[in-house]
């Protein structure tokens, strides 16, 4: 094997697992303050959608990354209102706002798809993608908003009687992985595969989830295990180009297997547990309890 | 929860819905007009997919067109493969509907579920085996297609590599990797194709990752059996060469595209349609290719083929057409060595059908 | 100012009134969607809510399309009731496909009445066994079941995969990934000829009617409501807590194997990929739109049924595109699970 092939497949690897990066860093973040947001393949086909059109009409990448971003902060904004002050159960909300972004982008996109455009160079959003994981493990252990969100997904109430705002670091949290997820959504259709088309995020939003739990809610962890799960399906291909037969959907079933035994892992320790998962996880907070 | 009231709001819901159900029942009429024949569509995707449904819904247009007032097009998308098909396909031929297009190959039987229940009603079902009195079945020789750029890809390639992106192990797909091997190593017996299967028919990101590994590995032509035009673009970044699939996606990656299969099914919707018109539609089995006009080849890229070379693929179009030259021309030998065309001898249709494999010079098994 | 407040009292008023306060506010941004897409609201809201159900044959859809979501979201109020949240319903479905089908395939050439209990009853255990694993490995390991749960399904869907492009696929079926037929004796009875509705509905009923039983009538009942309040309160009261969310995840799986299986020897017949549109999913939302009540979650599965045949048939008449009618869908889903809010809290003008 030549050095040229490892570095290109290396390329590859880095080009194909940037989105699961960004998406699974913004969802590591909301669910450490202790909410699950299942919507992540509807906030990535909504971000990837308004970011193309914008490109289409304006053609300034500016632009459109931040229409895209915006429409990361609205429609999870909208999600944090229904979990947060209505108080809707947060799987159930999730699973409504995949069906609503799935509906609304093909909807919106209907008349841009299959317009070419000049796709962006990568290689900004590859390096993006490792600066945000570093600043968020930092801001996660080192600073004391981190220690906040931290302590919101640990313990609500607690966090609450030690006089903190648990709805706004939610609601913050909570966008902050809006806006990641749009920011993948846009990584696929404008630099990974610069085109439109519906449904293009093929699941990669079930993934990420995969991958937090993966990473036991740790960012560089999440950096690791993104690239193992990203590499180990090039892997496949270049194995099957060189000739050796696999059989494809066990292949497939790999990342998810590979979790259970992750989470399986953790989760029988108690110390262990309590390290990685926010105990909060998936639990409403009332105000007035 | 107390109960009495929870039996009352179960009995006011039947009682809305049986009201509903009374009051529209009057309302809404079927708009058959007799004069005017309709036609339905069902896809499997959005008609905006520049690929298999798109090319469908090209042929819709030109039923349209050529027909004008005696018909009305209707088309239903993103349909299912499966119970709810039954249901979509239904509603078509339920609201009037006189001839019904059902172009994916997994609504078959829900295709012919329908059919039975309504006699009156013509489909035709895309790339199916299962006839009935008013069935049809049609399909495009695409393999017809993949010996041309197999011709055009063994004369062009320099790395004797060519990568192959391919969505499942089926017979069509199975058909096409061998037709594209046996006209490339024909003209070119250093070639070797490196296949890659993608379990999908649609995953743009998987698709280019795919294309990136096979032009990593060697491949200057990138050859795809999967929908969308990723693996074009990333061909086109990487500065080697690709063929479209199903449409003409020149637009998308104009220095490596060299030319594409076109499924045309204009003419043919338009006959079957004409038919229904006149009354004299039939159940049968189509199965056309370039003779027909089913099948063509998106304009040759002037740019990155020489004449002589547009010429030969022309040619070749052409033998096709009138019958001197077939895609599985004997002899043919299998993996295994053993012979399974005779010299002298073409595939028939019964062996083509079921391909499921490998020519002999083709590493690696089908998978199964 | 609005001020919000926790209601002391329960009422009942606002239990049936909330949904009626989502559907107005449905008709109120829906109606915008309609006037944006050029569309009269009347005649659209006709053709989405009414036009599906408007003959027999659109009731039978509308129970065809119901029975597996209510079977499933039944099964999993026990899980939620319990506050455990098993959301690998469509792993469990898909599950309960493969054994319950595997049967059918094993004696294709059956005649035997027996039959179709067998791939019922495989079918339930399927579902069961599916749902065994996040059970085991919550109470064993004490992993969240959320997550197991979720990762089963996809490792279930690439398990159906495999049969079908394998060991399954139909010797006659040209290499196609579908296995073949299942025997006659292994189709579901349907109710009336001509109409796919199938005696899938009859569970359906019989299992809202048991769980209807279970919760306010037996001590099970009682029990999972305490220690869905609390895990603590329920380990004072002596219930063994590891054991209820055994019972609670298998009663959930074989419901959802069930319907897995009335799915394809009823209306599909054979296996393949993409059996399921998603039930497991949608009958979460289901579930909680029912709030958890046996005959709710009858009635929201019936409304969410209603949704998906009226986008269908949007695409048909008002000929817009099927993705207008997955954002319709997510707004009635947002203001219904958003309404519930009404039940717990008093809203006020100050």
């Amino acid at each position: 094997m030549s050095i040229e092939l490892i570095i290109g497949i290396l390329n590859i690897v880095l080009i194909s697992t940037t989105p699961l990066v960004f998406a699974g860093i913004g969802e590591l973040v909301t669910e450490k303050s202790g909410v699950l947001n299942l919507g992540l393949e509807g906030l990535m086909l909504v971000g990837a959608v308004t970011g193309f059109i914008t490109l289409v009409l304006t053609g300034n990448y500016f632009y459109s990354l931040f229409l895209s971003i915006i429409s990361g902060i609205i429609l999870s904004g909208i999600f944090a209102f229904l979990v947060l002050n209505l108080m809707t159960n947060q799987i159930a909300t999730g699973l409504a706002l995949t069906i609503f972004g799935i509906g609304l982008s093909a909807m919106l996109g209907k008349k841009f798809a299959g317009t070419p455009i000049d796709g962006l160079n990568p290689y900004y959003f590859i390096v993006i993608s490792f600066l945000l994981v570093f600043l968020v493990g930092y801001f996660l252990s080192k600073t004391k908003s981190g220690l906040i969100v931290r302590a919101v997904g640990e313990n609500h109430n607690s966090a609450y009687a030690l006089g903190y705002n648990v709805i706004k670091t939610r609601y913050l949290t909570i966008i902050f992985g809006g806006v990641m997820s749009s920011l993948a959504g846009y990584y696929i259709s404008i630099c990974y595969a610069p085109m439109w088309q519906e449904g293009m995020t093929a699941g990669r939003g079930w993934i990420a989830l995969a991958l937090v739990v993966f990473a036991t809610w740790k960012p560089w962890r999440l950096l690791v295990g993104a690239y193992i799960f990203g590499g180990v399906a090039i892997m496949q291909m270049n194995l099957q180009a060189f000739g050796v037969e696999l059989p494809g959907q066990f292949f497939n079933m790999m990342p998810y297997i590979a979790t259970l035994i992750v989470l399986v892992f953790i989760s029988s320790n108690k110390v262990r547990l309590k390290l990685s998962a926010p105990s909060c996880l998936n639990i409403p907070y009332e105000k007035n309890s | 929860m107390k109960k009495q009231s929870l039996v009352l709001v179960v009995i006011a819901a039947i009682v809305v819905i049986a009201g509903i159900f009374f009051i529209t029942n009057q309302n809404i009429q079927k708009d058959v007009s007799d004069d005017q024949k309709k036609i339905g569509f069902i896809y499997i995707g959005p008609p905006g997919d520049h690929g298999w449904t798109y090319m469908h819904d090209v042929g819709r247009q030109y039923l349209e067109q050529e027909l004008g007032d005696s018909v009305s097009t209707t088309y239903i998308e993103n349909v299912p493969e499966n119970a709810d098909a039954v249901r979509s396909i239904r509603k078509l031929a339920e609201s009037g509907h006189d001839l019904i297009f059902t172009t994916s190959f997994n609504y078959m039987d829900q295709t012919l579920e329908v059919a039975s229940e309504f006699p009156d009603v013509k489909f035709e079902h895309a790339t199916g085996f299962k006839r009935a009195d008013n069935v049809s079945t049609y399909s495009a020789r695409f393999y017809e297609g993949r010996t041309v750029i197999g011709h055009i890809a063994g004369k062009m390639t320099e790395t004797n590599t060519i990568g192959y992106i391919v969505s499942f192990p089926i017979p069509e797909v199975i058909r096409g990797i061998n037709a594209f091997y046996l006209a490339a190593s024909k003209v070119n017996p250093d070639v070797k194709i490196k296949i890659i299967w993608v379990y999908s028919w649609y995953d743009p990101g998987k698709e280019a990752d795919a294309a990136n590994t096979l032009i990593n590995q060697g491949a200057d032509i990138i050859v795809q059996h999967t929908d969308s035009y990723a693996p074009c673009q990333a061909a086109e970044k990487a500065g080697v060469l690709a063929f479209g699939q199903a449409s003409n996606q020149e637009a998308f990656c104009p220095n490596a595209h060299m030319t594409a299969i076109e499924d045309i099914w204009g003419p043919y919707y338009a006959a079957k349609a004409q038919a229904v018109v006149d009354g004299t539609w039939s159940s049968e089995d189509t199965w056309q290719g370039f003779k027909d006009g089913m099948v063509e080849m998106s304009p040759y890229n002037e740019k990155l083929l020489s004449s002589d070379l547009i010429a030969e693929a022309k040619a070749i179009e052409e033998g096709i057409e009138n019958g001197t030259i077939h895609s599985f021309e004997g002899p043919i030998y299998n993996q295994a060595g053993e012979l399974v065309v005779k010299e002298g001898e073409v595939a028939d249709d019964g062996m083509l059908a079921s391909m499921m494999f490998y020519v002999q010079g083709i590493d690696g098994e089908v998978p199964q | 100012m609005i001020k919000v407040q926790l209601r002391e009292d329960y009422s009942n008023l606002i239990f049936y009134l909330s949904p009626l306060v989502a559907v107005a506010l449905t008709l109120f941004f829906g109606s915008f969607i309609f006037l944006i897409l050029d569309l009269s609201p009347i005649e659209s809201f006709k053709i989405f809510f009414i036009s599906p159900i408007s003959n027999s044959y659109g009731i039978s859809e509308l129970f065809v399309k119901a029975t597996p979501l209510a079977i499933i979201a039944l099964g999993l109020s026990y899980c939620f009731k319990n506050n455990i949240y098993n959301i690998g319903a469509e792993g469990q479905l898909t599950m309960g496909a493969i054994f319950g089908g595997g049967i059918g395939l094993l004696f294709n050439d059956s005649t035997s009445v027996f039959l179709l209990p067998l791939m019922i009853l495989f079918g339930a255990i399927g579902g069961a066994f599916w749902a065994t694993i996040p059970a085991i490995l919550k109470t064993k390991f004490n992993t969240n079941e959320i997550l197991t749960s979720l990762m089963l399904t996809y490792v279930a869907l690439f398990i159906l995969d495999y049969f079908v492009v394998g060991p399954w696929k139909d010797p006659a079926g040209y290499g196609l990934p579908k296995s073949m037929p299942f025997p006659d004796a292994g189709r579901l009875p349907v109710l009336f000829d001509g109409l796919r509705v199938h005696i899938g509905v009859y569970f359906a009923i019989i299992i809202c009617f048991i769980t209807y039983i279970v919760y306010n009538k037996t001590l099970f009942g009682f029990k999972l409501k305490v220690s869905g309040l609390s895990s603590k309160a329920s380990k004072y009261a002596g219930f063994k807590y590891k054991n209820l969310i055994f019972y609670t995840f298998i009663i959930s799986g074989a419901c959802a194997g069930l319907a897995g299986l009335f799915e394809v020897s009823g209306p599909i017949g054979l296996l393949y990929r993409d059996i399921s549109p998603n039930y497991g999913f949608t009958a979460i939302i289901v579930a909680f739109l029912g709030r958890l009540n046996p005959i709710g979650i009858i009635l929201s599965s019936l409304l969410i049924a209603l949704t998906y045949l009226g986008a269908e048939d949007a695409q048909l008449f008002l000929k817009i595109p099927s993705a207008v009618g997955f954002v319709f869908q997510g707004l009635v889903l947002f203001f219904l699970l958003g309404t519930d809010f009404l039940n717990k809290y008093r809203v006020f003008i100050k």
